[in-house]
């Protein structure tokens, strides 16, 4: 209960030592050890209950004693999930089943390697063993999100054992607010929400506001589409993001914080309000820190799911329980913000460095990454791109880098069109810039944002008007509608852009959008609308010709514009095997076994059906744009003879 | 009734909690019934117009019941590069409901939401708390088949 006084586990980094120590003796790090990642994406895939089925086996083959088991959180390979990592070795297994469970428990025992379920290099062809050898870890600096692999995020010893807590301890007993600040300040960490906003002077505001008491805030509403960088932290180490709150708030001279996390996202909010309790009862929280003198609490706030209650001030407010809408900053809120009160809102990935800083010293942390972008980022690698997964790298590293070595290039060997980074206030870069490197300063000159780290990859077959319609929807919907250029521009600018995507897109359209996007960017209070021109200005830039396509040859090249694409059925291709015939949702296919099937266009809704189900081998449905649908061959052509002469024939014929 | 009091009782003496009561009412009943607004308004001195602004407000609030089964089909960037629209048109096919909207049988409430951070798994839909990735439109009549 609260309220209640309770002497906690531990009361002096003394004693955090012993507790240390304590820990470690009992761990052999050369015993084995079998980890599981059970992070959102894991789980989805089934690894809680391939877990059960682990710790079953290791019971009944009476194992319990010699290989330990743990649950992880999310370890960023998410194409692979489940993934199984075996320690001490870093053996790593992909893909994981539940029927793989006896085989690995087997081998792992004998010191054996399952080969069909090790990571094979498509390239080589070669199999991978050990994590670290996988291309997609190899060329990957885990600071941050590497400990995942590590932590059960549901027991703090774990973090505890790999020496978590320990900067806490140093900044309390070693170190005086001002010299917390100013390793922050040297370190020159940035916000990793997206501003890239110096940490240390947001710190230094809120510090000599006048006011009490002050609050310190996580932000973890990453309501980004595309992005859950934050959710993988949140989920898979969330002391470390809690050490990194506490140390922040002894430097700011504030006694209570708040970690607002987006309700989508139960798992991290279950280990987030686990990890708390953890530190309450091990003194890391609550009164009178590790017998230091310090107070401080943490509390969840639920988000209910709305992507302007990210921008700071509409955070604020929405954890005062009112609608979060953006307020003017004439006066920041790191003087006046939660509850008029002086407030520091630091993203999960910011608060989360701050141990590593105190710990390792800010000029390790300077000798990683770029001049003005120091540290690393992780990113969030989604989209056309063959691994897919959260990657951490040194800030400065190119795109081509990210996309092509981490990311295992553009899936199904298509070609890579663009770049999406920085959500819905970022933009799309194309090829001729991958070689730039990623840091707060450069994408920003390319007309996108680093923001929190969402990197979207489209390939040839994604059409960039359709993106830029797609992120000035959703930006529509999200604008709480406070200010008129943003409530009522967007609105104007999607039914533009509708309007281009149906076929009905008229000469100057496109100075239309540029004009609103000119005021929108100048008129709008928060970040949101200030930003919401980026995705339409970008594609502009740079795939001016896609839209010009639309708009005046009424052809969609990408093919994805439902209504300026047509299905249709190449006779010389088509087996007339029925398998459209009979899975079209609204009989639009005519024919029969035997007979060249065709599509009825006044009945097609263009829903796709019959170019997912045509077998890859005949590949006789086809998407066409800006061309008229051929006419349908002849009656009496339609029947075709079975047999391989027949279509050898038939192939030779047409 | 009993259970809204319930919930209210864990929040009464604390500021800054209606979103937090009204995510907890929305778990417990599956929407905000308007008896719920009025409870609130009575024991916490809340204005029903503030009250119905926050509900209105957040998507995770609903104003309306909601079917027994929430199918959700997300259209986060990353699903959508890869077909999630196709997807979704599928589902509203198959229900024959439109997005935001419950089946008449109250049997599924669809809704399409941006990003619930599974974007490997993309083009993906979650009905309750089963997760569905890798999706094709001719896979979706199958999976909502097996809701009762």
């Amino acid at each position: 209960m609260r309220g209640e006084i309770r002497t906690p586990l531990v009361n002096s980094p003394k004693e955090l030592k012993e507790l240390r120590e304590k820990i470690l003796s009992k761990r052999d790090p050369n015993k084995l050890c079998i980890t599981i990642s059970s992070g959102t994406c894991g789980r989805a895939y089934g690894s809680d209950k391939i877990a059960v089925a682990f710790i079953d086996e290791l019971r009944q083959q009476g194992l319990e004693e010699k290989i330990d088991f743990r649950e992880t959180g999310c370890l960023g390979f998410c194409e692979r999930e489940p993934l199984v990592i075996i320690f001490p070795k870093k053996i790593c297994y992909c893909n994981v089943n539940i029927d793989d469970v006896p085989e690995i428990v087997d081998k792992t025992v004998r010191g054996e390697i399952v080969e069909r379920l090790l990571y094979t290099d498509p390239a080589s062809g070669e199999k991978i063993v050990h994590e670290g050898e996988i291309p997609f870890y190899k060329y990957q600096k885990k600071i941050i999100s590497g400990n995942n692999a590590k932590i059960d995020p549901k027991k703090i010893e774990d973090y505890i054992a790999l020496g978590g807590y320990s900067a806490l301890a140093k900044a309390l007993f070693q170190m005086t607010p001002e010299e917390v600040l100013e390793e922050v300040k040297k370190a020159n960490l940035r916000g990793r929400g997206g501003g890239g906003f110096p940490t240390s002077r947001k710190w230094e505001t809120t510090r000599n506001a006048v006011g009490e008491p002050k609050y310190v805030i996580v932000n973890c509403d990453e309501g980004d589409p595309g992005a859950y960088m934050n959710r993988g932290l949140m989920e898979g180490n969330p002391h470390s993001v809690l050490e990194g709150l506490i140390i922040g708030a002894y430097c700011i001279g504030s006694h209570e914080g708040f970690i607002y996390i987006r309700q989508e996202y139960p798992l991290a909010i279950e280990n987030t309000n686990i990890a708390i309790k953890q530190a309450e009862e091990y003194g890391f929280l609550g009164k009178n820190i590790l017998g230091s003198g310090f107070d401080f609490t943490a509390k969840i706030h639920k988000g209910a799911g709305a992507f302007v209650s990210g921008e700071s001030s509409a955070l604020m407010t929405a954890i005062e329980g009112r609608v979060g809408e953006p307020r003017p900053k004439y006066v920041h809120t790191a003087v006046k913000g939660l509850w008029d009160k002086p407030s520091t809102l630091n993203n999960v990935e910011t608060w989360a460095n701050v141990p590593l800083i105190i710990n390792n010293g800010a000029e390790w942390f300077t000798s990683i990454g770029t001049a003005n972008s120091r540290g690393t980022k992780i990113f969030s690698l989604v989209g056309k791109v063959n691994n897919t997964g959260l990657v951490e790298v040194p800030l400065g590293v190119s795109l081509r880098d990210i996309i092509y070595k981490i990311g295992g290039g553009i899936q199904k060997g298509k070609k890579f069109k663009a770049v999406q980074t920085g959500g819905p206030s970022g933009g799309v870069i194309p090829e001729q810039y991958l070689d730039s490197p990623v840091d707060f300063d450069e994408l920003a000159r390319l007309g996108s944002i680093m923001g929190s780290g969402g990197m979207i990859v489209m390939d040839e077959d994604n059409c960039m008007v359709d993106i830029a319609r797609y992120f000035v929807s959703f930006l529509c919907d999200e604008s709480c509608g406070k200010c008129l250029p943003c409530r009522e521009g967007l609105k104007q600018a999607r039914k533009t852009l509708n309007d281009i995507v149906a076929g009905k897109g008229k000469e100057g359209d496109i100075e239309k959008l540029q004009e609103i996007a000119e005021a929108t960017s100048a008129a709008s209070l928060c970040a949101l609308g200030q930003t919401a021109a980026n995705p339409m200005l970008t594609t502009i830039r740079h795939f001016r010709n896609e839209y010009e396509s639309h708009i005046k040859g009424k052809r969609c090249p990408a093919l994805v514009c439902k209504s300026l694409i047509a299905y249709y059925i190449d006779p010389t291709k088509c087996n007339a095997c029925t398998l459209c015939f009979k899975n079209c949702p609204v009989g639009a296919v005519e024919g029969e076994r035997g007979k060249i099937h065709t599509i009825d266009q006044t009945k097609c809704t263009k829903c796709g059906t019959c170019y997912d189900v045509c077998p890859p081998a005949f590949r006789a449905v086809q998407k066409i744009s800006g061309e008229p649908v051929p006419p349908p061959i002849p009656e009496d052509q339609r029947w075709i003879k079975r047999g391989k002469k027949a279509n050898s024939e038939r192939g030779v014929a047409n | 009734m009993d259970r809204i009091d319930r919930i209210i009782d864990k929040y009464a003496c604390e500021t800054g909690v209606l979103i937090q009561l009204l995510l907890e009412i929305q778990r417990e009943l599956n929407w905000i019934p308007p008896e719920a607004i009025i409870r609130i308004n009575k024991r916490l001195k809340i204005p029903v117009s503030e009250i119905y602004r926050v509900a209105s407000f957040y998507t995770a609030l609903s104003l309306k019941p909601r079917g027994r089964h929430l199918v959700q089909v997300c259209l986060g960037t990353a699903c959508h590069v890869r077909g999630g629209p196709m997807i979704l048109d599928k589902v509203e096919d198959t229900l024959k409901v439109n997005q935001g909207n419950t089946t008449p049988d109250m049997k599924f409430t669809l809704s399409a939401v941006n990003c619930l951070g599974c974007c490997a798994m993309g083009p993906m839909m979650v009905i309750d708390e089963d997760y569905y990735g890798g999706l094709t439109p001719t896979k979706v009549k199958g999976i909502l088949e097996k809701y009762e």
